[in-house]
């Protein structure tokens, strides 16, 4: 069986890089980036896109609802 | 987490499943409608931002987004104005359920709701919170409750636990000096204007997802005009204790939950 595929689009700008959703996430699909945005945060960013099943762990935890999930079965 | 990086990009084009996947159809979460554009003002990693989005979450679902009337509490949350789609009404400080009241009387078919922290409603507004309760208002209030006076430095609060330390008790509570930790849903739960009263937490996916819920259920006691509910949350104040989001998220669990079991307190009998 196929498993779900999924893809996480995180804003760059209003993200506060409170790594919540780094946390929240079961397959270790998110790390904070290096780059800096405009606040001066480092914002969340997918790093193990292949392991996302679009669960939506990450976005019940974000308090800036700052992602947007997709999923495909 | 380092081998997490040198495993990542391994064969995956991730241009080419960006263009897979990211179609209108394939959405199964996106911001909700319920909240404005604005980025929200609270610090990284706040309890607050979640519940924002669960209450407009739930507004959208109902779709009462029209028929909604909030009220903001003075606290971190006093510009809730900005971030709810929704009418907004700022009361004074402890006042919203005398507001709620009185807007709700004058709208009786509005869904209101007030949006308190425990600086406000357990604190100065506990005279308005107990006898809005005890006349049994048909209003909603949700209750955040990170046990500290978060916006204006981290105080001590009548939620705070006993040695937690906060700025004004910087060796801790002690029972003898500050008394014991309020436990305000608890109290007013068994008053028989009280419908439902809850104790929810925002710091895991299937917590938030209960807390969803509760929300839900209380706007819809409200249109059944059952009477006051009261949904508590427990939240975090990472820059008020001073951790990281995730190790405050972490301390709750261990502590704050101990001191305020999650659950419901008071659910309606009749059908």
């Amino acid at each position: 069986m196929a498993k779900a595929r999924g893809l996480v689009e995180i804003l760059f700008d209003t993200c506060k890089g409170c790594e919540l959703c780094v946390n929240a996430c079961p397959f270790n699909v998110l790390q904070l980036s290096d780059q800096v945005n405009a606040k001066g945060y480092h914002p969340s960013m997918m790093v193990n896109p292949e392991s996302c099943t679009g669960c939506a762990s990450c976005a019940m935890v974000c308090p800036d609802s700052v992602i947007t999930v997709y999923r495909v079965k | 987490m380092e081998t997490v990086i040198e495993k990542t990009n391994v064969n995956v084009d991730i241009e080419a499943l960006r263009k897979e996947i990211i179609k209108e159809e394939n959405i199964v979460f996106k911001k909700t409608i319920g909240l404005t554009d604005n980025p929200l003002s609270y610090c990284p990693g706040c309890g607050h931002g979640v519940v924002h989005r669960l209450i407009g979450e739930v507004c959208e679902e109902m779709e009462i987004i029209q028929d909604v009337i909030a009220i903001a509490p003075v606290g971190c949350s006093v510009f809730a104005y900005d971030f709810f789609n929704l009418d907004t009404q700022s009361a004074a400080h402890g006042r919203a359920p005398a507001v709620a009241t009185g807007v709700k009387r004058t709208m009786p078919d509005k869904y209101v709701f007030t949006y308190q922290g425990d600086g406000d409603l357990a604190a100065i507004g506990t005279g308005e919170t107990i006898h809005a309760a005890n006349r049994g208002e048909n209003i909603t209030i949700i209750f955040i409750n990170n046990g500290i006076y978060g916006m204006t430095g981290g105080q001590m609060a009548p939620t705070t636990l006993l040695n937690m330390k906060s700025s004004t008790s910087p060796y801790g509570r002690e029972m003898d000096v500050h008394g014991y930790p309020l436990n305000i849903t608890d109290m007013i739960a068994p008053l028989r204007g009280v419908c439902y009263a809850t104790r929810q937490s925002v710091h895991t996916p299937a917590n938030v997802r209960k807390a969803k819920a509760a929300i839900k259920k209380a706007f819809e006691y409200q249109k059944l005009k059952k009477g006051l509910s009261i949904v508590e949350i427990m939240s975090n104040c990472n820059s008020g204790w001073k951790m990281t989001p995730v190790q405050s998220n972490k301390w709750m669990e261990e502590n704050m939950l101990e001191n305020f079991p999650l659950g419901d307190i008071k659910v309606p009998q009749d059908k």
